[in-house]
């Protein structure tokens, strides 16, 4: 960038530093610190007996003698390892969210890259179209039809089927991930897949490629790039959800979100312990994110391989 | 001058019109191609030439009649199980693979054994001249490089016919001309039937065993170079082919036709009498002589240098005659245009509106 332009940069920067920076750094701070009360003498005090003396000076004039330092801990970061099993099945959700995503949204955004260009404009707007209604709006309408007496328990009941238990279950959780994130599958895949020349294709079968082989030996991996960010752009916020768990899962299956939330808002509440889960959890979506670029930019060592 | 009499390709009364569109793109073509042939189709953009190299490769279904290979109608046989190749207008390389990998696609497709895919990859790029290439991404070559890869890329497979859409499109003229005697040879040294599509007529003359002429969806005319160059059948392949002075002339016999005020011996024979005709002039079979009585006058417009000749217009009885001549001439200057009665061709009135393309004067004799 030429040096007299580079300071139309400098707002970006501000908001960097502002909204991402700092609270990145008290995210850590929060984290790696938990708060340990002392008496007025300094002398390190056990819970209990913190507990004690509150109770004990609660209603008097006088002060309570308890004083909180921060200090430095890998005690929450030690806490967060009793939580694996949350981590574990919130990612195998969001696994499952993505692959059917995929397995669903690759097909589409395929056809929707070849049709005539009028006709992806109606298709791109009907898939961005349930994007405009408030998120939680479209998944309390989700709960509706899910219920024991929802819409589609009463549909069933009418040929004699069901009532099945739909709300409150995993596949319930998933079938929100899916109906919400499946845009963010569909429209990376379809961008890219827009770039993919008609003539390739053609060149494909004038050497010989039937249907299948096209697909697998170009558009596939043609198409890698945006296989990886539909991937990374469902996975990311499945992985993290706690609406969709707490509103379709009802609570029982808790995800990494709600713990989470639950440390902030909640009656667990324990802002050290929330950060440390979500610099664990923000720690697991960069490994994810790594196995996922390697797709994207294996595929030049893969192709060999592949053939 | 075909090689060999068998017919390889036949079109018979080959019809195509657009899904979006009222006008046919192809009107009734017949076409058969040789073994061993070197057919160039030659026309303008939208003439039909590339629509009649999708039919033949499988990538577009006529409307109406017959494509046949060998003898055998492969109108509903998809592309992958044709024994043709393409090399596309815009080469169409794999972007994911490197250049071997795609000139292997087809060998590979087809379930060679890796050892010969090696061997025939390696004597193709050797071929092409791209020895040592391939392990380069498709990026990391020239226009030229690409376009040599992609030829190699649809030879490697043997094909019985290669299909070849303006293939020197997007090269620069030096490296255009390189490539056609490049391509040129390839075809004799491999012989196989090569149906090329271009717009450029020299290239084609150049070429060719056979011209096709195409306009607006039909054929005009199918030939030899000389034949197409020497004896077009139309005002349309005069002017297409090289550039042509072509006059409204009437036949009052045989061998004698009336243009430009004035009663010219001809070669030519077989019209109705007083038959309104085109007449056709090459600028290079005109020499330009001093004014005098015994030749057509008129008076030279502009000289151009043009590096072999001038291109010198001169306005004789209202029409402007195009002539190339290695002698200069001064603007102004009264001249003589001398023609022989063989370099005039006299062609039937086509029911074409007439090209403007080369004859500026138009307006006049209208």
């Amino acid at each position: 960038m030429n040096k007299n332009t580079k300071w139309v940069a400098s707002p970006y920067l501000l908001w960097m530093v502002v909204f991402v920076i700092v609270p990145l750094v008290l995210i850590g701070v929060f984290a790696f610190t938990v708060n340990v009360p002392y008496d007025l003498e300094g002398n390190r005090l056990t819970e209990e007996q913190a507990s004690e003396l509150k109770l004990a000076y609660e209603g008097t004039d006088e002060e309570i003698p308890v004083v909180y330092k921060t200090v430095f801990s890998w005690n929450n970061i030690i806490a967060v390892s009793q939580y694996l099993p949350v981590l574990l099945n919130s990612a195998w959700l969001a696994l499952i969210a993505t692959l059917i995503c995929l397995v669903i949204g690759y097909p589409i955004a395929y056809l929707m890259s070849r049709v005539n260009p009028s006709y992806q404009r109606l298709i791109q707007m009907l898939i961005m179209l349930p994007m405009w209604m408030n998120f939680l709006l479209r998944t309390y309408a989700w709960m509706t039809l899910l219920e024991k007496n929802g819409w589609i328990n009463r549909i069933l009941g009418l040929v004699g089927i069901g009532p099945f238990d739909m709300i409150n279950t995993q596949g319930a959780v998933v079938l929100g991930m899916i109906y919400n994130y499946l845009p963010f599958m569909i429209l990376p895949l379809y961008s890219v897949m827009l770039k993919i020349q008609n003539t390739t294709i053609e060149a494909a079968q004038d050497l010989g490629a039937g249907n299948i082989r096209v697909f697998t030996k170009v558009v596939i991996p043609l198409s890698m790039p945006g296989i990886a960010s539909g991937i990374t752009m469902v996975f990311v916020p499945a992985v993290s959800t706690f609406i969709i768990s707490r509103m379709l899962g009802g609570g029982t299956n808790m995800l990494i979100g709600d713990l989470i939330d639950l440390q902030f808002l909640g009656n667990a509440y324990n802002p050290n312990l929330g950060a440390a889960i979500s610099l664990v959890l923000m720690a697991f979506i960069l490994l994810c994110m790594s196995i996922t670029n390697q797709l994207d930019n294996g595929d030049e060592e893969m192709e060999g391989k592949m053939l | 001058m075909s090689n060999s009499k068998n017919k390889i390709i036949e079109l018979k009364n080959v019809s195509m019109t657009f899904r979006d569109s009222d006008t046919p793109v192809l009107n009734n073509i017949s076409l058969d191609i040789h073994d061993n042939e070197f057919v160039t189709l030659l026309g303008p953009s939208g003439c039909g030439k590339t629509t009649t190299l999708r039919i033949i490769g499988g990538f577009a279904t006529p409307d109406k009649g017959d494509l046949l290979f060998n003898g055998k109608r492969i109108n509903d046989v998809p592309p992958y199980k044709r024994q043709v190749n393409t090399v596309f207008q815009k080469y169409a390389l794999f972007p994911h693979l490197n250049v071997y990998d795609n000139v292997a696609f087809g060998l590979r497709i087809s379930k060679v054994p890796e050892k010969e895919i090696k061997q025939r990859v390696a004597e193709m790029l050797e071929i092409v001249d791209l020895e040592g290439f391939e392990r380069r991404s498709i990026d990391q070559l020239s226009g030229g490089q690409q376009q040599r890869i992609a030829i190699a890329r649809a030879l490697v497979n043997n094909p019985k016919i290669l299909l070849l859409d303006e293939p020197l499109g997007a090269l620069d003229l030096k490296l255009r001309k390189e490539m056609q005697i490049e391509l040129k040879k390839i075809q004799q040294r491999m012989s196989i039937t090569f149906v090329y599509v271009t717009h450029d007529q020299e290239e084609a003359l150049t070429m060719s065993d056979t011209v096709v002429v195409m306009n607006k969806g039909e054929i005009q005319q199918i030939g030899t170079p000389q034949d197409i160059y020497n004896e077009p059948v139309n005002a349309f392949v005069a002017d297409f082919i090289g550039e042509s002075n072509i006059l409204p002339g009437i036949m009052h016999r045989d061998y004698l036709v009336e243009f430009a005020g004035n009663n010219f011996d001809c070669v030519d024979g077989g019209f109705d009498e007083m038959e309104p005709v085109d007449v056709v002039i090459r600028p290079e079979d005109i020499t330009i002589v001093p004014a005098s009585d015994e030749v057509l006058n008129g008076v030279v417009e502009t000289v151009t240098f043009k590096g072999v000749h001038y291109e010198i217009v001169v306005n004789a009885y209202s029409d402007y005659w195009i002539v190339h001549s290695t002698k200069s001439a001064n603007v102004g200057e009264v001249v003589g245009l001398s023609f022989t009665p063989e370099d005039i061709h006299i062609m039937k009135k086509s029911e074409m509106p007439k090209i403007t393309r080369y004859t500026v004067g138009q307006g006049e004799e209208a």
